[in-house]
């Protein structure tokens, strides 16, 4: 026997915490998800209420910074990727429902047989050279991205035996306030996976944890092309950028 | 605080080094520059180690306390495609640097002015790993604003050796050190906005 818990094991340290509620965002103390353990500070965040403060702005992004074609993660290689072509589209807004216009949405994922473009994922699972596996795009003046990109697989990670991670992309976004940033990863409705995904289920509350999942939305899909789903996504953030309204 | 609920944070995982780090990304300002100076450190988790996957970002004033920014961080190649980094005629104010192997980071810039009178300038940052569920925000205060520092009323509820984290050290030639511990002891001190 190895010290390596086993899946049951894990499914125990998840059940201790689950259901509780009211919490927004994963607690960094979370240890079914092993990494986690001498990585997350044992002192309380020191709370700062300074209007003034620096992370009440943050950076800009235009059109120098992206091009047209990042978008398109199935563009670039000299034939189509494998797997299912889908397009992901949604509007990133404030927690008062202003969409955040012109910022950067960037994403990164496996391929869709599980495997990242990362010499670091060295499972058997092949690369694909038709498939960057990253993109950026800046949100419109609805606040609204969109890609067009292969479903990812499922792949293994160590947390522990026979780990798998569900599908996901990642996604990395950007507001109008540093302190608006935001890094999550976005999951595809019904994955059987998710009940043994620490990572997922480090978001303890069910109502929480649903809005990192897509919607599957039949008139997002491209006839002959794609499969459409819809993320709509909230940044967190301080009260105080209520009172940005006209910002920069 | 109320309004929509927000969506949750998740991992930057281990894999993000081919999508987030871009050339130049951590020279604000060109080394060339004669008031670069460069802010370099380790991040270390709870056990004193060097952490290899953790994502440095930094957001600052420049030298006269402007926060606008400009665009152009991640220009691109006209031709292939490919990000070439920022020309340096405007100043982006925004880096980001994987950490290394050894869990170094370094960023080359300029000291930021004061954002607003009285103001004491300070590096913004936000540090991401594998293994750190939901990102973390600190600051690097310059030594030669620590005393300015110790009187700020926003801090004014941390123990002395508390706010020193959050202090870089002076090395020679306009280097400053500033290491990140995440757990621990001399853990640096994290901030929550609202
Ligand atoms: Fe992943």
């Amino acid at each position: 026997m190895s010290n390596e818990p086993s899946q049951r094991d894990i499914d125990t340290q998840i059940a201790e915490q689950a259901g509780r509620t009211g919490l927004d965002h994963p607690s960094r103390d979370y240890p079914a998800y092993r990494s986690s353990l001498l990585r997350y500070p044992t002192q309380a965040l020191t709370v700062i209420r300074d209007p003034e403060a620096v992370e009440l702005t943050g950076p800009v992004f235009g059109v120098t910074d992206v091009t047209e074609l990042d978008h398109d993660l199935t563009q670039g290689g000299f034939a189509e990727p494998g797997g299912q072509r889908i397009t992901v589209t949604g509007v990133v807004k404030d927690r008062q429902s202003k969409p955040v216009r012109g910022q950067l949405v960037e994403i990164w994922q496996a391929n869709a047989a599980g495997r990242y473009a990362h010499q670091r994922d060295q499972h058997p699972a092949p690369l694909d050279p038709n498939f960057t596996g990253f993109g950026r795009c800046l949100t419109d003046d609805e606040g609204r991205y969109e890609f067009t990109t292969i479903r990812p697989g499922a792949y293994p990670w160590r947390n522990h035996r026979n780990a798998w991670r569900p599908a996901h992309i990642h996604f990395s976004l950007f507001g109008t306030a540093f302190a608006q940033r935001m890094v999550t990863q976005m999951y595809f409705p019904g994955d059987p996976l998710f009940p043994y995904d620490p990572i997922l289920q480090s978001v303890t509350d069910p109502a929480a944890r649903e809005r990192l999942v897509a919607t599957y939305e039949h008139d997002l899909s491209v006839p002959e092309w794609s499969l459409g789903y819809r993320w709509d996504i909230v940044l967190d953030g301080p009260a105080a950028t209520l009172f940005e309204e006209d910002g920069r | 605080m109320t309004g929509l609920p927000p969506t949750p944070a998740q991992t930057v995982g281990p894999f993000f080094g081919y999508a987030l780090p871009f050339t130049g990304g951590g020279d604000i300002v060109p080394i060339s520059h004669p008031d670069a100076i460069t802010v370099h450190g380790y991040v270390f988790d709870g056990a004193g180690q060097p952490i290899p996957d953790a994502l440095v970002e930094i957001w600052q004033a420049d030298r006269d306390g402007g926060l606008t920014g400009a665009p152009g961080s991640l220009r691109h190649d006209p031709v292939d495609g490919s990000v070439v980094g920022r020309d340096h005629v405007e100043f982006t104010g925004f880096a980001r640097v994987p950490t290394d192997a050894d869990g170094h980071w370094a960023v080359r810039t300029v000291p930021p002015g004061a954002h607003s009178a009285n103001a004491t300038p300070y590096l913004a940052v936000a540090v991401f790993a594998r293994g750190l569920l939901h990102h973390l925000y600190t600051r690097v205060y310059l030594p030669e604003h620590a005393t300015a520092l110790s009187a700020d009323p926003a801090l004014s509820g941390l123990p002395a050796d508390r706010l020193s984290t959050m202090v870089a050290a002076a090395e020679r030639d306009r280097r400053y050190r500033f290491d990140i511990r995440l757990q621990g002891e001399g853990e640096t001190v994290f901030l929550a906005f609202e």
